[in-house]
């Protein structure tokens, strides 16, 4: 029964994780024009512009070699599988057992790693250059990612994300500022990760301020389809990370039924638009910043993730 | 039996490859003898005397656990490095000769069951590789950095020697004389540090890491994979054999923090220089340092939490350290010979001569992009399996007791993010260069690809880099026998069936079922997105971004709109470089009116000439120059002299009898 159950929960969240992500995006959109005195477009036009794109056929540049034809559904492939472990409406699905922290960071540096090497695939100059700017980026907010991990390994015993909900769930941990620190840490390296504002501009039009967009200016067609679906699942599997690890109240515990699910899936859309309005709120009071400042950004990040590690080491030395 | 042929046929083959003659079969022969030697690792061999020796006893050999697993290393990275050697042109005669030889030593330091075999085949080993790095370059700068190489090779042989001889201080040559006597005290801390600098300046140590990068790329391609992919590992076999097996498991957890720091500090180091190298041996060659930083950062946590009790842990570090090993000896020898192929069809080690190899070379490109993803830790790839085990053993640091310790690990946590992260840039930005994006130079867009023997050299190392992988729990299994060995009985490997785990109830991986789930995904994927646009795609110009298309005598595109290597490594150079080199950016500007482009110009040198060599060398200029004084002086100063020495001796001998 528990088996059955977890079977099911994971193929119901992964179809919602699918389902969700393009909504997000236009949600934060909208929310994003509302802010800035704008009708804006639909929530669900980010749909139907995949919908539409996935129909069409690609056109390769002419440099273009096999990688631009595989890696839009490798990286795609590794974020669903992310997201296959980011629980969203109920602990203990199927693949719990296999929710490492450290396996969520590397697919989604798979993912990455496919995204650079797309934009280097045609040989334009700004896929290279969005490229080598991803990769910077990703220097920086890896380890900060690593020490965030350490802080709730420290609380937890371990790096398994159900584990770590879990925990803090049953509410024994109690408030502790060294979270806190590592909640904004982990949501400076969501933004950049993510390719918001202040680290790049999701609807920015001028290529030498491009960072993402840059890799993906020669995708089209079904490619770009499946490029959208990945950014729109990666931010999705990042505000499900920060939910699960900072607001894990409410998520259905493993073996629960399908009325501890309702609540569980009500709760997660409730957190789930909270944060895409507090991602909407700040990217519409704040400027991107020059390139050459995101490592100080991250480095404040990791800086934050470390003082958080410190301050749990003290407070369990002397508890 | 099969140890004594495999020897006798490298040290005949190294005299065939003196005469010059067959170089095929040289190196043919070479790929067998290295395959009966792994055969030798992966069954095992008793302590045995040998008929010969130093006049003070005989020599002897055995193969046990941790032998045989680095002796199969060996066997993995050399079968591949011979096959391609033999598919290369003939090489200089001191190269036939010295590579059977290069095989020779390195085999003999992990068979040597006492320390003066050890050192013989230590110092057969850098011998012959210094041979094998000079034997190209008559003059210029490979000799330079074969120069270099020696004066390293020379140091740590002497460490070594130092150490070993601490060690057999206590009861004599043999690993279990020293064994039974373990260091104490002054000698135990003497060994420790003798140990780094001798093994540590061997496997690229900061701050003895400066030749490596010089030395690796200036040998031929073969030679390079085997020194990257083999003869670090020897160092890092020395440094185990020395440090937990031979000094005894009673040394404090102080002793694993100087590995530690040390490894940690090489592997940002590395990575960093391996997004600044504009030659791409020279960027493998940084990556080597990498992954050596992180193999000996794993040993000092082994050490620390060995010393610490907390021998579960400790066997989740060792087995970091040993699977990396192997997994890094798999994907950088792969991956030192792909590039050696590009050098010899395409013709050039400068990336801003190569690009779009993927479309002339594809067995290589592909080859060459399997073993980058898997240098850049990415799941479910072999090199994620060991660097997941590292970071889980440095996350699992808060166990220790001290504090201390605890913030050491967390701040090294952040270091290894960062290098792994560097890692995973350098390898992009190489794949990048050589493989992806238009051909920069009309040679290249004419080179052809690798076939016969040269595509089953790649195709092999490619292989094993790909079953190592989900497989890696095997590979753990099989560690077993090295981590009782090392760490004593109770410990064991950190796995669970076919899933890696920190004990019962701890974090996993699981490596195959991921292979499986995002095969299954990606295929899914595939037949869902076909089923809605079945249609093949057409194909059109790249948007350039407002260039003007390219004249027709350019097929390619104009090769100046593609992003260079110095490019490429500017968002890092400017944020990260001062770390690793002293960067220094100029712009050349043309006066008004010149036609003529304003160039950017960037020079950089590592930090470990400017701070440790530099120094050196002008501190032995000034003592030459003091000691060139003495031959101007007079009659008078030099008697005077001899009397003060003879002095200075009778005291010394008075103050020595008195003691």
């Amino acid at each position: 029964m528990a088996v059955l159950g977890g079977l099911l929960t994971q193929l119901l969240h992964i179809a919602l994780m699918l389902a969700v992500a393009p909504l997000l995006v236009g949600v934060v959109r909208w929310l994003k024009s509302r802010l800035m005195g704008r009708r804006g477009p639909h929530p669900m036009q980010p749909w139907r512009d995949l919908l539409k794109l996935l129909r069409k056929r690609p056109v390769l540049a002419e440099g273009a070699s096999l990688v631009s034809r595989v890696s839009p559904y490798v990286a795609l492939g590794a974020t669903v599988l992310a997201a296959a472990l980011v629980p969203s409406f109920a602990f203990g699905m199927a693949l719990a057992p296999m929710a490492d922290l450290l396996l969520i960071g590397g697919l989604l540096a798979l993912a990455r790693v496919a995204l650079a090497l797309n934009g280097h695939d045609a040989g334009t100059p700004f896929g290279g250059l969005g490229a080598a700017r991803e990769m910077t980026f990703a220097v920086f907010a890896e380890p900060a990612l690593m020490v965030c991990v350490m802080v709730f390994a420290v609380l937890i015993g371990g790096t398994n994300l159900n584990a770590i909900g879990h925990g803090i769930a049953d509410g024994q941990l109690g408030l502790r500022v060294s979270l806190i620190f590592a909640a904004v840490a982990l949501a400076a390296v969501a933004l950049a990760e993510n390719a918001r504002v202040p680290v790049d501009n999701p609807a920015t039009h001028l290529e030498l301020t491009m960072v993402h967009e840059a890799m993906l200016l020669e995708a089209s067609g079904r490619h770009l389809a499946l490029w959208e679906m990945q950014a729109a699942l990666k931010l999705l599997v990042w505000l499900g990370l920060l939910a699960t690890l900072f607001l894990p109240y409410g998520t259905a515990a493993p073996g629960s039924g399908p009325f501890a699910w309702g609540l569980g899936l009500v709760l997660w859309g409730v957190k789930i638009g909270l944060l895409a309005l507090a991602l909407a709120v700040f990217e519409s009071a704040i400027a991107k910043m020059r390139v050459f400042r995101v490592p100080e950004f991250l480095g404040g990040a990791l800086m934050l993730a470390l003082l958080a590690a410190a301050l749990i080491f003290v407070s369990t030395g002397l508890a | 039996m099969l140890l004594g042929a495999c020897f006798l046929a490298l040290l005949g083959l190294g005299a065939l490859g003196a005469t010059g003659r067959a170089p095929r079969w040289v190196f043919l022969g070479s790929a067998v003898a290295s395959a009966g030697l792994g055969l030798v690792g992966a069954i095992g061999l008793p302590a045995t005397p040998l008929p010969f020796g130093p006049p003070w006893g005989a020599a002897q050999v055995a193969v046990d656990a941790l032998a045989g697993w680095f002796l199969v290393i060996l066997a993995l990275a050399a079968v591949p490095a011979c096959l391609f050697a033999a598919a290369s042109p003939p090489p200089p005669r001191a190269e036939g000769a010295g590579f059977p030889l290069f095989l020779a030593g390195m085999a003999l330091t992990l068979i040597a069951a006492d320390g003066f075999t050890l050192m013989l085949g230590f110092e057969l080993m850098s011998l012959a590789s210094w041979a094998l790095v000079a034997a190209r370059h008559a003059t210029g700068a490979g000799r330079r950095a074969a120069r270099l190489y020696l004066a390293f090779a020379a140091f740590s042989g002497i460490c070594l020697i130092g150490a070993v001889g601490l060690l057999a201080a206590g009861g004599g040559l043999g690993f279990a004389a020293m064994r039974a006597a373990p260091p104490e005290g002054w000698r135990a801390a003497a060994v420790l540090a003798l140990v780094l600098l001798g093994a540590g300046s061997k496997a690229g140590l900061v701050p003895f890491h400066v030749w490596l990068p010089l030395a690796h790329p200036a040998a031929a391609s073969p030679v390079s994979a085997l020194m990257s992919g083999a003869m670090v590992k020897i160092a890092l076999y020395v440094m185990i054999r020395l440090l937990f097996d031979l000094s005894g498991a009673a040394q404090p957890a102080w002793w694993g923090l100087p590995l530690l720091g040390l490894g940690v500090a090489t592997a940002l180091i590395g990575a960093l220089r391996a997004n600044l190298e504009r030659d791409t041996k020279a960027i493998l060659a940084c990556s080597t340092l990498e992954n050596m930083g992180l193999m000996v950062a794993a040993l000092g946590l082994a050490l620390a939490y060995r010393g610490a009790d907390l021998l579960p842990l400790a066997s989740v570090a060792l087995a970091a350290a040993l699977l990396h090993a192997l997994n890094h000896a798999a994907f950088k020898t792969q991956l030192f010979l792909s590039l050696g192929a590009v050098y010899s069809l395409a013709g050039s080690r400068d990336p801003d001569r190569l690009g779009g190899l993927i479309h002339r070379m594809p067995w290589v490109a592909g080859c060459a992009i399997l073993g980058a993803l898997s240098a850049a830790a990415l799941p479910p790839l072999s090199g994620f399996a060991s660097e997941w085990l590292l970071l889980q053993a440095l996350i699992q640091g808060f166990r220790a007791s001290d504090m201390s310790v605890q913030l050491i690990a967390a701040a090294s946590l952040a270091v290894v993010g960062m290098a792994v992260g560097l890692a995973a840039a350098a390898m992009v930005r190489l794949v990048g260069l050589v493989f992806l994006g238009r051909p920069r130079t009309p040679r290249v867009a004419g080179a052809p690809d690798a076939t016969g023997l040269m595509r089953v050299a790649l195709v092999l190392p490619t292989l094993l880099t790909l079953v190592l992988g989900p497989l890696a729990a095997v590979a753990l299994g099989v560690l077993d026998g090295p981590i009782r060995q090392v760490l004593g009985p109770q410990a064991a490997a950190p796995r669970f069936g076919l899933e890696l785990a920190l004990g019962e109830g701890g974090s996993r991986y699981l490596p195959g079922l991921v292979a499986l789930l995002l095969a299954l995904v990606v295929g899914g994927l595939v037949l869902l997105v076909r089923r809605r646009s079945p249609r093949e795609p057409a194909r059109g110009p790249a948007w350039d971004c407002g260039f003007l298309p390219p004249p027709p005598h350019m097929p390619f595109g104009d090769p100046l709109s593609q992003v260079s290597a110095l490019g490429l490594g500017q968002p890092i150079r400017r944020s990260l470089g001062g770390l690793a080199i002293a960067p220094r950016e100029w712009l050349v500007n043309q006066p008004p009116g010149s036609p003529a482009a304003a160039t950017l110009r960037v020079e950089g040198q590592d930090r470990g000439f400017t701070r440790l060599l530099y120094p050196l060398a002008r501190a032995r200029r000034a003592l030459s120059r003091e000691a060139e004084q003495l031959r101007g002086l007079s009659l008078r100063f030099y008697l005077g002299l001899t009397f003060g020495t003879l002095v200075s001796l009778l005291a010394l001998v008075a103050l020595l009898e008195r003691g």
